[in-house]
């Protein structure tokens, strides 16, 4: 199989097998209009099975979802055909609508409009706060999450 | 600067600010008669989706006795929320015929979607087992004026320290003050949150310990904080019967403590405290009550940003 290589644009290399759809939908790109690769169950030396996603013509994604569900994932930026940028990944101070809290008592199961917000508390164990009810959860670089969206 | 602010939780203000808060309530309690129209023409909207009787008559009383008029519900089944409003909505419309809101709800984190709503002031007078911080004003207003300082203080909290909304904003807003060190009496069940734990103790630095049994550390405290075993938040009777009265408080008991410790309750109470402690002069739990008032006529003030307009 082949999957020419990008002049201009975004490739997301060593998502874990198996969640390459995902990460195309947590980045909200619009697939009307870009044009998007994803590579499922490659051979990855590092890990023996790997996702893999080309975005053309857009280097400007919001990475910070990729840092909390897939902190594994690289990030390459390329111009003229050629990396111009490794990103690496880090994990977002600040979720909006990604996690959901999970406690009953949060204004949040009842709220239906009120945006899930969290904080992160300590990168090192992952933890992040809820804004609202302040209670607070572990996300370990997880797609199936059962606190995600 | 207060004025136009919000207090969803006691670290919205910084201990200055608190000062100046208690400050103020003190120039009340001297003399109420200076302070008697300031909130003329201003109208406070209670928004009582759970029951209060000391918050809200405190809260309501506080807006009269500073001039102003007070509108609201006490009980959500007789407004538009019975219809399915969201606390959005039902804010945005309370902003446009009040100047300032306090709003008591179920749920955790409901004052902060109702401040986040409008420009209005908005003040959490409790939301679930979270927080509720002007009953921390309350409690630290009473320390302060029968004790005169708040730093170096142990301090033993008892009871309900999971869902105990007054606990947990207690705990954040003395964890500031110097020295103060917590000791934590509750069933293991009922444990403080971690949240609290790590986000205001730990983090901090704050010396706290953790035990079961309040007759072994009743000597070593100045402020005992005795809290009910709330029915309301546990999902499951059985657990609620078996834990409701696992501390009682009574004379016999206090002659364990020192000559001076302070007993302090939010009320209401139901069994935690013996009445055979009500006559006994370290029971400070009803003065708690009036302070309430006279801190929550402060704090109207202060966020209307009408502090001293009369007769300065």
């Amino acid at each position: 199989m082949i999957v020419d290589s990008i002049e201009y644009g975004i490739v997301i290399d060593h998502i874990t097998a198996g969640f390459g759809l995902a990460v195309i939908d947590q980045l909200a790109i619009d697939k009307r209009k870009n044009t998007i690769a994803c590579i499922m169950n490659a051979t990855s030396k590092k890990y023996g099975r790997k996702d893999l996603v080309k975005i053309v013509n857009v280097v400007d994604v919001d990475l910070a979802v990729l840092g909390l569900i897939d902190p594994n994932a690289t990030v390459n930026i390329i111009e003229g055909g050629v990396i111009k940028k490794k990103i690496n990944l880090k994990l977002p101070d600040k979720v909006v609508n990604v996690i959901k809290c999970k406690n009953p008592r949060c204004v949040t199961s009842v709220e239906a409009n009120a945006p899930h917000i969290f904080h992160l508390v300590d990168a090192e164990s992952r933890e992040y706060r809820c804004e609202y009810c302040d209670d607070l959860i572990t996300v370990k670089g997880d797609y199936g999450h059962e606190n995600l969206r | 600067m207060l004025k136009g602010r919000s207090l969803l939780e006691p670290m919205d203000f910084t201990m200055d600010e608190f000062e100046e808060v208690f400050t103020l309530a003190e120039e009340i309690i001297a003399e109420p008669e200076r302070f008697r129209r300031v909130c003329d023409g201003k109208i406070l909207a209670t928004l009582f989706y759970e029951p209060s009787t000391r918050t809200r008559f405190s809260f309501e009383a506080a807006m009269l006795r500073l001039g102003g008029q007070v509108i609201g519900f006490s009980e959500p089944g007789a407004s538009s929320v019975a219809k399915g409003e969201s606390i959005a909505d039902t804010i945005r419309t309370v902003a446009c015929y009040s100047d300032i809101a306090v709003i008591r709800h179920p749920k955790e984190g409901a004052p902060r979607v109702a401040a986040s709503s409008t420009d209005m002031p908005v003040i959490n007078a409790g939301d679930g087992g979270h927080q509720h911080p002007t009953q921390t004003l309350t409690d630290l207003l009473t320390i302060r004026c029968e004790r005169g300082s708040f730093s170096n203080l142990a301090v033993g909290v008892c009871g309900d320290l999971k869902f105990g909304r007054t606990v947990h904003s207690l705990i954040k807003a003395l964890s500031r003050y110097e020295g103060v060190r917590f000791v934590l009496i509750s069933p293991e069940e009922l444990r403080i949150p971690d949240y609290v734990r790590k986000g205001d103790l730990v983090k901090n630095g704050v010396e706290f310990k953790e035990v079961e049994r309040m007759q072994e550390v009743l000597c070593e405290l100045d402020v005992l904080y005795m809290t009910r075993i709330q029915r309301e938040r546990f999902f499951n009777e059985a657990d609620y019967i078996r834990l409701k009265d696992s501390y009682i408080l009574d004379a016999e008991k206090m002659k364990l403590a020192k000559e001076t410790m302070m007993v302090m309750h939010p009320l209401p109470r139901v069994t935690e405290i013996a009445v055979d402690v009500d006559d006994d002069p370290r029971a400070y739990y009803f003065k708690q009550a009036k302070y309430g008032m006279y801190v929550r006529m402060a704090l109207i003030m202060s966020l209307l940003g009408l502090q001293g307009e009369e007769q300065r």
